[in-house]
């Protein structure tokens, strides 16, 4: 089933994706798949913090390992609603999430 | 002037595909020496997880990314390859000759016929907190690394991070510093467990200062830094005179002065000819995840073949006159290279 992830980009900009949840892609890939401006560096080790980025939607997330805690100290405009994409899987109940593009 | 290191092929970046690229080239008597920014070799695969295993090495069902450098290591040792490591490659000059000058960031030239870029991500530099007048004090009071301890000595230091490097500089500096604050944004630190708790003891004891639930938000000095301004979650802000500040938020890699060499960039990525993975400049090749092409993946498989294929097309360029003969090792074994 695809499911809709809303992506705000750092220039205030709102792009609706449509997302698979069946190629265990993450939202970092889901961001990088529509060319938007997530460089993804590290590849999804969490260890980067390019996809960081701000849950706007009251949505239910899986919590964060201790390798993206650990990144999450290290990297800037961290704020309580902070996460980083590659480390959120799609998954059917994130249908409807917002999230938005932390600077870089 | 410095004594300038003559080899067939630079290689800048010590990752493994620059280090499989040593044997390759040496299979073919090419002498081959590395540069790269990092201390030591390995690149993102030493730097960043060499604990992480690695799937996808054919005839490897898993390897740890910091054993397959090691493998990589004593595989490319009967070919002698040299080292400029700590260095970054600034500037490439074409000579009269036709060969390349490669000179780093200290100042070591190097010559040769050829170049490969091997640079994966870009060289590695310190990850700098966003405060809009940071580049102003660089070098006037903020350090990303502590270099010299000595420089220390006496003065009033605010170190940033909550990481091992954090921890171990705000231990190590405590008896030698004034005062020292160390500043992180959360309460629970992330470092060795016993670095924790010997912090944790210099600050209870009042030898430090620790401030957490924080962050360093400004600068203050008139050309040199004489204070922070400190950014606390609940107590608002509030300044620490400070001589020195360190900010140690890990390594972040950036392409860096490659992208001023004159060569094809897209992306952030440097453009090649599948044909030989060399790039727009004749005698300048680019392997890896540096480059780029169509169908291009970042898999380190995928860099040891661009390596191997690179290699053919740079005797040519580097021996002109002589004969190439492709050969396998299982056929002729391996003939090293003398230092």
């Amino acid at each position: 089933m695809d499911i809709q992830i809303n992506i705000i980009d750092r220039e205030g900009g709102r792009h609706e994706l449509l997302a698979p949840t069946d190629m265990n892609m993450s939202i970092m890939e889901l961001c990088k798949s529509y060319e938007l401006p997530v460089e993804g560096t590290c590849g999804g080790m969490a260890l980067c913090a390019s996809c960081h980025l701000y849950v706007l939607s009251g949505h239910e997330l899986s919590q964060p390992t201790d390798d993206e805690i650990a990144m999450l100290d290290a990297a800037f405009f961290v704020q309580p609603n902070s996460r980083l994409g590659c480390q959120l899987k799609l998954k059917e109940d994130m249908d409807g999430l917002t999230v938005e593009l932390a600077p870089v | 002037m410095n004594q300038r290191i003559e080899t067939d092929i630079i290689i800048i970046g010590a990752g493994p595909v620059g280090l499989f690229a040593v044997f390759e080239a040496g299979l073919l008597k090419m002498r081959c020496h590395l540069i790269d920014a990092l201390p030591q070799p390995g690149g993102q695969l030493t730097e960043i997880y060499p604990k992480k295993p690695i799937y996808d090495i054919p005839g490897y069902p898993s390897v740890l990314a910091g054993d397959l450098v090691q493998n990589l290591m004593q595989q490319i040792a009967p070919f002698s390859p040299g080292f400029t490591l700590g260095e970054r490659a600034e500037s490439i000059e074409k000579q009269d000759d036709g060969r390349w000058l490669v000179t780093t960031s200290r100042g070591t030239q190097h010559l040769a016929p050829v170049i490969f870029v091997a640079g994966g991500l870009g060289s590695f530099e310190p990850r700098k907190p966003p405060i809009s007048n940071i580049d102003h004090f660089e070098d006037h009071g903020v350090e990303y690394f502590v270099r010299d301890p000595e420089m220390y000595k006496n003065r009033r230091i605010v170190i940033a991070g909550g990481g091992d490097s954090a921890l171990d500089w705000t231990i190590y500096l405590a008896d030698l510093a004034e005062q020292i604050t160390l500043i992180h944004r959360r309460t629970e630190f992330r470092g060795a467990p016993d670095s924790v708790e010997k912090v944790m003891e210099l600050a209870e004891s009042g030898k430090i200062k620790l401030i957490t639930n924080a962050q360093v938000i400004g600068l203050q000095g008139n050309g040199q830094l004489n204070g922070v301004t400190i950014q606390h979650d609940t107590e608002g802000e509030f300044e620490v005179a400070a001589d020195h500040f360190v900010p140690l938020f890990g390594l972040t890699p950036k392409l860096g002065p490659i992208g001023e060499w004159g060569l094809a960039i897209d992306k952030g990525a440097v453009e090649v000819n599948t044909l030989d993975y060399s790039t727009t400049v004749p005698g300048i090749y680019a392997i890896g995840d540096i480059n780029t092409y169509p169908g291009k993946l970042k898999l380190i498989l995928c860099g040891f073949h661009e390596a191997t294929l690179a290699c053919q097309s740079a005797f040519k360029v580097a021996f002109p006159d002589k004969k190439l003969s492709f050969k396998y090792t299982t056929v002729t074994g391996i003939e090293g290279i003398e230092k």
